[in-house]
């Protein structure tokens, strides 16, 4: 563990460290069945005794084709699919889904679903996080918070569940807006869960941000600069911790974000506490946008007018939306016909967790389980 | 920008909007240079993506996309270039780093090789798999059976 007050050096990209004594270096295999690595992913590290002096990963033991998928089924028929990359935001892999074929089609989803979307994506980008900062302090030893996490995000699900009957894949938008118009009671549940869930995020804190056993663990943790982030394309809040003030929320604003007043937290050091203390401020501003949504929903359609069989021109596009990870984009490229010609998903946990190597570097093996809670990455993302 | 790129290259550039996106279509061998001053000059310092797609009927088989982004000038533009079957296009993973791993995931799946790339070998898919599967003449069906049969000893994945 490196001392709270020595923060490490900014990395280089390519010179790896060298190592000290004559020690041999040692090579371990870390996974694909390790409880830490949140599903399937192997690492090969190289160590000198305790210190990492590199790793690679080795991916795709989740892969199921996903894109070859989308070019056998019409669009209609692949928008569940979406869901189950990221299976524990999935509506927000659905609305970047849903806009990305309602750019290629013209039509936009009208105002009414536009609010109950981002209603429901961020309670996703809330229990996104939650499900993180639980599953990050059990891999680094802290046992209270999962229960704690998962005790409220089962609150988030049983909104999830009562809209539109799923709890996890939820396929809650249809491309042009919803299929379901919100339940009776919906904005009194969210409300709700709002003045729910505030005081539990100043409980989930009192158990961590002073923890002097957390500060240990997560202090100067798998640094990485803003310099490295950019040029290693990590996004979302790993980016953020670094420094860099940027969510395609507010830098290329979709669905209506552009009416609700919110900020965007960000870090200095770019440490693994530094991203929690981000993630931890995230929580606050979705709430904040739930809020205002919920206050504004106007009444009116769901539904924009879109053909039952859908011929999007013949074009591509690329569009791209702030999933809970970081930037989720989607490239689809029309021939003209009913079904996509290519679909190309650009997955932020894939990038991000490029970046695990040069953030381990002159950490040790223990730091490594720390570091790979941090990216947040799902397996069935990176795989797809 | 396109102007001075126009009058440098000429006709090896051409520049296109579609539903107000942007992008270039580029001549394969100006390829490493336009990336180059795209990252360095025109402050374009993250690449979103690397991508593909196959057009088997055509006689460039494959366009290779680019999607890069500026932080300075929050503005996203697409560089595209044809490439035949068997042709190799220059790496940018020292320009980007993070096209390491996007562009060995193009090579895993389209089979186009990146010159330069310090480590081109496959990602998604395990190393001795035969086949590109997002090639279009790869069938959805299609598996590598051979490689399923002494690799996890079952006549078939289906």
């Amino acid at each position: 563990m490196t001392d709270q007050n020595t923060s490490l050096s900014p990395l280089d990209l390519e010179a790896p460290e060298k190592p000290f004594l004559d020690a041999n270096e040692l090579v371990i295999n870390m996974g694909p069945q390790h409880p830490a690595t949140h599903g399937v992913l192997r690492v090969i590290l190289r160590l000198d005794g305790e210190k990492v002096l590199g790793l690679e990963c080795v991916i795709g033991y989740l892969h199921r084709g996903v894109e070859k998928i989308a070019e056998a089924r019409t669009y209609t028929m692949f928008n569940p699919y979406v869901d189950r990359m990221d299976y524990v935001a999935a509506v927000s892999n659905g609305l970047g889904y849903c806009e990305t074929v309602e750019k290629l089609l013209g039509v936009e989803a009208p105002p009414r679903a536009q609010y109950i979307r981002v209603i429901l994506t961020e309670l996703n980008r809330v229990a996104s996080h939650q499900l993180w900062l639980g599953t990050h302090a059990l891999d680094i030893g802290a046992i209270t918070p999962l229960f704690y996490t998962f005790r409220d995000r089962e609150e988030i699900l049983k909104i999830f569940e009562k809209y539109c009957g799923a709890r996890l894949t939820t396929h809650a938008f249809r491309i042009g807006g919803l299929q379901y118009e919100a339940y009776d009671g919906f904005e009194n549940d969210v409300r709700k869960f709002v003045s729910f869930v505030a005081p539990k995020i100043d409980e989930y804190e009192e158990l961590l941000t002073t923890n002097r056993i957390w500060l240990e663990r997560t202090k100067g943790v798998g640094v990485i600069s803003a310099k490295d982030a950019i040029a290693l394309g990590v996004t979302g809040p790993v980016l953020r911790a670094s420094g860099v003030k940027w969510d395609l929320r507010k830098a290329q604003p979709y669905a209506n974000y552009k009416n609700f007043d919110f900020d965007i937290p960000t870090g200095q050091n770019g440490d693994t506490y530094d991203r929690y203390l981000v993630r931890m401020a995230e929580f606050r501003q979705s709430l904040r946008i739930i809020q205002q949504a919920v206050d504004g929903i106007p009444e009116g359609p769901i539904m924009a007018k879109v053909p039952k069989v859908m011929k999007p021109p013949v074009g591509e596009v690329y569009h791209s939306i702030e999933a809970p990870k970081g930037e989720l984009g989607y490239f689809i490229v029309s021939d003209g016909s009913t079904q996509p010609y290519r679909i190309r998903v650009r997955p932020p946990s894939f990038v991000n967790l490029q970046a695990l190597d040069v953030m381990c570097r002159g950490a040790m093996v223990a730091d490594v389980i720390a570091v790979i809670g941090t990216l947040d990455i799902v397996l069935g993302e990176v795989d797809r | 920008m396109i102007a001075s790129f126009k009058a440098r290259y000429g006709s090896g550039i051409e520049a296109l909007t579609h539903l107000g996106q942007n992008f270039i279509v580029v001549d394969q061998s100006l390829i490493p240079e336009i990336l180059q001053i795209l990252c360095h000059d025109e402050q374009f310092d993250y690449c979103v993506d690397v991508t593909a797609v196959h057009y088997p009927k055509r006689e460039k088989q494959f366009d290779v996309i680019w999607v890069l982004y500026s932080f300075a000038r929050n503005e996203r533009i697409r560089v595209k270039t044809l490439i035949a079957e068997n042709e190799a296009v220059a790496t940018c993973s020292s320009i980007w780093p993070t096209a390491n791993w996007l562009e060995r995931e193009v090579f895993d799946m389209f089979g186009i090789k990146f010159d330069g790339h310090p480590d081109m070998k496959r990602i998604l898919l395990p190393d001795g798999w035969k086949g590109h599967p997002l090639r279009k003449d790869y069938g959805i069906l299609q598996q590598d059976n051979e490689w399923v049969q002494i690799n996890l000893g079952i006549e078939s994945g289906q």
